[in-house]
């Protein structure tokens, strides 16, 4: 199947009852998929919205009616949406975000790249707020993780962003459907309608400074407790590696297939993946640090994640750079001469 | 063991649905497969191409730097990508409409001419299933009964009368000495 009707699929199995969304290539199967199968699902609707905007804000008010909601676009359309993300998160209500990243900035181009990631792990939006993020790098992931991103935004009652490229939306692969668990959320935010319960309010505007300062620190603590939990990280080939490989996404499958190449020649090489961008494994980075000295960021930017990275290792390692911006699909043997350069140079 | 394939001509050719039905088929027998489509601005008589790779395990990467086949339907994917080939790969050409042959002596070249097989059979959209036959034949991977399951699977029910054509077709490619 591919992949962006996988993130339907799985979302529609993973019980969302409302997707609003905007057409952009390359994410366009997921909202035609969303138009077709919705409809299938009991009490599901399908808005296609006037906007990326109005789809962002359909969904805040779904999430607040107490529906499992996702919106999806990519690049330009994201930032369009942050406005809504923003809110979202300030209301503390969950909401699924698909970015299917392409080539930016700017309307930029159609291609697969991961020019978003800055803007998708450091909130995106104006305030001091968090998103959980994601980045799967299999059509399998795709599946599982859309299923892990409804869980994790109810638990926290907070936006979850998707974070995958042109090149993980478009691509096909076999895929299994695991069965989620049910829904289990706190209720009490729920807005139900007039004679249903206690009048509730669900708002961010909070003109009192303290009051304010103290939803501040309210959500900082809740970010905290994520950043303690909810990290998630992949390592291949690490046991023997003199060199680690930091990659996520459609980078981490280059990556890999780069790996295999360089092992057949007996280089010492290794991956590290970061599932979720944020929280960012830190500490897993960390541990490699006391045993290796050499760390390659490999991303398809000019070096984002990069920044993760240093803060993450600071002086413990050496770190070097590689990256193709813009909608270049890099190859494994283009990254494999790399490695080899770098491993040489030691 | 990993075999990747490039598949490339006019959109319009049928190029996609070569690579993916023979994805489909080869997920069917057993093996991990990936499926990478060039996506996007594509129009008919533009260029197309789509990647797979077939493996017994799990697949690192879905792109392929040196693909071991490369499939090209029309000249210019010919020449954009022939160099990529693996040494000792396999080039199938449409020789119906390439008057051109590859410069790479350490490639096998099958010049199937697809676009003349398809004509004589009546219907000329089915050229890319002659070139499938020729393609599984050479490659061997596959049994060609698992491709043409493939194939029936994709047509679906509401495509079944189109299945006689396409059964013709790929016979064709398939017992032709090249």
């Amino acid at each position: 199947m591919q992949g962006n009707r996988v993130i339907g699929e799985a979302a529609i199995r993973a019980g969302c009852r409302f997707y609003a969304g905007y057409p952009i290539t390359p994410q366009n199967e997921l909202t035609e998929y969303m138009a077709d199968n919705m409809r299938r699902a009991k009490g599901g609707i399908f808005i296609q919205a006037e906007s990326e905007i109005a789809a962002i804000n359909m969904v805040l008010g779904a999430s607040a009616a107490g529906a499992r909601a996702m919106t999806s676009s990519s690049s330009p359309g994201i930032s369009l949406k942050q406005e809504g993300i923003s809110s979202l998160a300030a209301d503390e209500l969950p909401a699924v975000i698909v970015n299917i990243m392409r080539g930016g900035p700017g309307l930029g181009n159609i291609l697969p790249s991961q020019g978003d990631y800055f803007q998708a792990t450091r909130g995106g939006g104006h305030g001091d707020y968090r998103t959980i993020v994601l980045a799967p790098a299999s059509v399998q992931e795709l599946a599982d993780l859309t299923m892990d991103a409804f869980e994790l935004a109810d638990r926290y009652r907070n936006p979850v962003i998707i974070l995958a490229d042109g090149m993980m939306g478009q691509m096909m692969e076999p895929v299994e459907f695991h069965a989620p668990p049910p829904r289990r959320y706190p209720e009490c935010y729920v807005l139900k309608g007039m004679g249903q319960g206690k009048s509730k309010f669900i708002r961010a505007l909070i003109l009192d400074a303290i009051r304010m300062e103290e939803h501040n620190w309210k959500l900082y603590r809740k970010y905290q407790v994520i950043a303690q939990k909810e990290v998630r990280c992949e390592t291949f080939w690490t046991d023997d590696a003199e060199i680690l490989i930091v990659a996520y996404g459609t980078a981490a499958r280059i990556a890999k297939g780069a790996i295999k190449r360089s092992r057949e020649l007996g280089l010492p090489v290794g991956l590290i993946r970061p599932i979720t961008l944020w929280p960012f494994p830190t500490q897993v980075l960390q541990g490699f640090a006391a045993r290796v000295d050499d760390f390659l960021v490999f991303e398809m930017n000019t070096g984002q994640m990069l920044e993760d990275v240093q803060l993450a290792l600071g002086n413990t390692a050496r770190i070097q750079f590689y990256g193709r911006p813009g909608g270049v699909i890099p190859t494994p043997a283009e990254l494999a001469k790399v490695i080899a350069y770098q491993l040489r140079k030691k | 063991m990993i075999k990747k394939t490039i598949f490339a001509g006019f959109g319009g050719q049928g190029v996609l649905m070569m690579g993916y039905i023979y994805a489909h088929a080869a997920m069917n027998e057993g093996f991990h497969v990936t499926y990478l489509p060039s996506y996007g601005v594509e129009v008919r008589g533009g260029t197309a191409n789509c990647t797979v790779a077939v493996s017994d395990e799990e697949i690192a990467s879905p792109i392929a730097s040196e693909p071991d086949h490369l499939v090209v339907m029309n000249k210019p994917s010919l020449f954009t990508f022939q160099n990529r080939v693996a040494p000792g790969g396999d080039i199938f050409l449409n020789s119906s409409i390439i008057d051109a042959r590859p410069t790479r002596k350490d490639v096998q070249i099958h010049a199937v001419p697809v676009g003349d097989l398809a004509e004589r059979l009546g219907n000329p959209q089915v050229l890319n299933i002659v070139m499938m036959g020729a393609f599984i034949r050479k490659t061997g991977l596959l049994p060609p009964e698992a491709f043409l399951k493939g194939l029936k699977h994709i047509l679906g029910e509401r495509k079944k009368a189109a299945m006689e054509i396409n059964r013709k077709a790929f016979a064709a490619g398939y017992e032709l000495q090249t």
